[in-house]
């Protein structure tokens, strides 16, 4: 097979964030106008998974100089091929600006949200066609499982995993390394390797982009699995709310099959391995190991108690390994680099990079991959771009609902599995969700206890009743009826939650409730005593005013305003009358000098 | 159960000229004697019938040879599955963090006005499901609204009403 030379590459971004802003017209129109300007055979389109910038879609990347074009239309395609394509003129005005009127940056090398990126996990993504394997092949693909296969014993693969110092990236941080030496002692001739690719925790979504932009990375780590503990059979649980997720793995698996890397004797070896997908239901206890193991089974995804482990007794009662999407995506360059390579970067017991999904009141969201123990702080304002609107840096919550807030005095803690622990908040899958000043801490719990409510499974009593009696407390709360002793009520209850439950989801659904008790606790007394939202979100608990002297009186608000509850002469300020609004909102989105106020 | 249903012969004729049984079948028959079909068969029934009434489940749970009792644990325990049926079009509000921190509360409280619906709910003109969704990932677009296929990213609670019109005009015109 012989490849075509192109004088340039642009690469289309089509990871969800981009399909859903419509990436495909704008490769569509790119096409269009290469085939009219009569080069198309000059530059190739590549479509890629995600680049990392989701705020920013569409958006192509042109290389070999590696030019960042951004917030693209049909429209803008033309310009850019007769500007860029064929005259190398770089069409400015669709470059990324830093902030606002600051000099535009052109190329991904100079902007600081890729610059300060070490990606391991990350390697494709965004760089190669995931729907084709020769560009995966291209990039050293099935380079580490045929290392593997030729010359290394089950043990030597064990041993060089566990030596890199890798562990588990969907959450506890359990050496995954010790995780493949229980599966492969474990005794039995049927052993099962599984990918946990329910990525459950709300705004972590590294394991969809991976899935998506890279899947042969995680098909060829689970071969190397199944070779390492003697396994013939994998399974990828993926839940169904990532469908581009699904088609993408699926042709994958097949492509692999077609190339004789999956299925029966692969690279001529008398090793065999195959992986069928398996879609969840929508449920996010199937996140939790035992459950997702009974899920597969085809029952309700119920956790159970541990011992035994998946390793003795996972699926269908066989021995299991089960690791997730991210914790596999590190395993090919461990097998080729080396142990030592992987073991130097990060921090003395969290080694390797860790993929943060960056998102909520942050200027630049998307997916970042940095060494282990980089700061808060760096991620926050260096990577991401600081707070939008010059407002305050508030929180950052880590390890959606099972994890906790870190605050100001946190953001030059090293980001590590230990770190944040102690702290009481933790790694969790990576998700990052930034807040700024105007977030309500109490109601932030709240929203987190709605959620694990409603996801508990039911099997055990303390989450079940526990944390409904929580929420309730909370909802009192922010709606202004909290009465002296509630605070402590839900301290004992949390308490009692996490050393009473089965799983996972329980022992840890109290931790945003005392993480925000712990730093915000403030918050807490003055919606109790002062029935006051400090951060003026609570709804029961604020009411609109318009200041006076910055409103100019132009009547915007009045034609707005649903209940007529807004008057006053035109070109004097106006006045709201609190009875009858119904605090929805829609005069301070209209108002244009920012005159109507919340608290 | 399944000896009452053998008696309804309505039932029967019914289905003999109804081609989706025709393709449950051929589901069932492909699955069959797999270990963890179920919730396979299951995903792939409500793809077909659009949701999974209980004809349906007593079909799956004699070809898969389970409880029915099982069959119906499975659906009730997954959000995902439903034995009501839906509107044409299921509008999914992202509540996933990142979307709940960007005002996706708003966006659902129009939601629900517009359509005259609560969550779950389903609008008078059998057009819209209202739901709430988990994180759909795409954060970075956050509020994020689904309705079918499209993603709208972004949300603001003003922009709900000529979203939905897009829909109903586009029924309005098919049927004209």
């Amino acid at each position: 097979m012989t490849m075509a030379v192109y004088r340039l590459h642009a690469l289309v971004c089509a990871g969800a964030g981009c399909v859903s802003s419509n990436c495909k017209a704008v490769e569509a129109a790119l096409q269009d106008e290469l085939k009219k300007a009569g080069i198309a055979d000059e530059v190739k389109v590549v479509e890629t998974g995600c680049i990392g910038t989701c705020d920013l879609g569409p958006l192509i990347v042109v290389y070999p100089e590696g030019v960042f074009y951004q917030r693209l239309t049909p429209d803008d395609a033309r310009e850019i091929v007769n500007e860029h394509f064929i005259k190398g003129r770089i069409v400015k005005r669709l470059l990324y600006r830093p902030s606002e009127g600051a000099e535009p940056v052109a190329r991904t090398s100079d902007m600081d949200f890729f610059r300060r990126q070490y990606r391991i996990a990350l390697r494709n993504t965004g760089v190669i066609n995931p729907e084709v394997i020769e560009e995966y092949i291209a990039r050293d693909g099935y380079t580490a499982l045929g290392k593997v296969l030729s010359s290394m014993t089950r043990e030597e693969v064990i041993d060089e995993i566990k030596r890199s110092g890798l562990r588990g990236r969907g959450g506890a941080g359990f050496p995954t390394g010790l995780k493949w030496e229980f599966a492969y002692k474990a005794p039995g001739d049927e052993k099962y390797v599984v990918c946990n690719a329910d990525e459950g925790d709300p705004g972590a979504f590294m394991d969809r982009s991976i899935l998506e932009g890279d899947p042969h990375s995680v098909i060829e780590a689970m071969c190397i699995a199944g070779y390492a503990i003697g396994a013939k059979q994998g399974f990828v649980y993926v839940r169904a709310e990532y469908p581009l997720a699904v088609q993408r793995l699926s042709k994958a698996i097949h492509q692999a099959r077609e190339y004789g890397l999956l299925g029966k004797n692969i690279f001529g070896t008398d090793f065999s391995f195959d992986i069928e997908i398996r879609v969840g239901a929508g449920a996010f206890v199937c996140g939790e190991e035992t459950a997702l193991l009974t899920s597969i089974e085809g029952k309700r995804g119920e956790p159970r108690p541990r011992p035994p482990f998946p390793a003795v007794k996972g699926v269908f009662g066989k021995p299991t390994l089960l690791n997730n999407v991210e914790t596999y995506a590190n395993i090919c360059p461990i097998i080729l680099n080396g142990a030592d390579w992987f073991a130097k970067i990060g921090t003395e017991k969290s080694r390797g990079t860790k993929v943060f999904a960056v998102a909520g009141d942050i200027n630049n969201t998307g997916l970042v991959e940095v060494p282990m123990g980089t700061t808060l702080r760096e991620i926050i304002f260096d990577i991401g771009g600081g707070i939008p609107k010059g407002k305050k840096f508030k929180a950052a919550q880590t390890g959606g609902p099972s994890g906790g807030c870190l605050t100001e005095e946190h953001l030059d803690i090293p980001m590590d599995y230990e770190s944040l622990t102690q702290v009481g908040s933790m790694m969790g899958s990576g998700g990052l969700i930034v807040m700024d000043e105007n977030t309500c801490m109490v109601d932030i719990a709240r929203f987190f206890l709605e959620f694990t409510r409603d996801e508990s499974c039911g099997k055990c009593t303390p989450c079940r009743v526990g944390t409904k009696r929580m929420l309730e407390i909370l909802n009192r709360l922010t709606e202004g009826k909290g009465e002296e002793g509630d605070i402590e009520k839900l301290e004992a209850l949390a308490k009692y939650i996490k050393a009473n439950s089965l799983c996972g989801l329980g022992q840890s659904a109290p931790n945003p409730v005392l993480s925000t008790l712990r730093h915000f606790r403030h918050e807490y007394e003055a919606h109790v005593r002062e029935k006051r939202c400090p951060a003026g979100q609570c709804p029961a608990l604020t009411n609109f005013y318009i200041e006076p002297e910055l409103c100019r009186g132009c009547g915007l608000c009045v034609k707005v305003c649903p209940e007529n509850a807004i008057s006053g002469n035109r070109r004097e300020p106006h006045a709201i009358d609190t009875d009858r609004c119904v605090k929805c909102g829609a005069c301070q989105e209209k108002c244009p000098f920012d005159a109507i106020v919340r608290r | 159960m399944g000896a009452a249903n053998k008696q309804c012969c309505c039932c029967q004729s019914m289905r003999a000229s109804d081609e989706r049984y025709q393709k449950l079948a051929d589901i069932i028959a492909r699955y069959a004697g797999q270990p963890g079909a179920l919730i396979p068969v299951l995903h792939q029934a409500q793809e077909v019938f659009g949701y999974l009434p209980q004809d349906v489940q007593v079909l799956i749970a004699e070809g898969l040879d389970v409880p029915l009792s099982e069959v119906d644990g499975v659906i009730t325990f997954y959000s995902l599955f439903t034995s009501q049926p839906k509107g044409k079009y299921t509008i999914g509000v992202c509540m996933g963090t990142a979307c709940y921190v960007k005002g996706a509360a708003a966006v659902l409280e129009e939601l629900k006005q517009q359509l005259g619906v609560d969550v779950n709910g389903t609008s008078a003109d059998g057009l819209f499901t209202l739901n709430v969704t988990r994180c759909v990932g795409a954060c970075g677009l956050a509020p994020v609204m689904t309705i079918g296929e499209d993603v709208y990213g972004r949300m603001k609670p003003e922009a709900v009403r000529e979203i939905l019109d897009k829909y109903i005009q586009a029924e309005q015109q098919a049927k004209a």
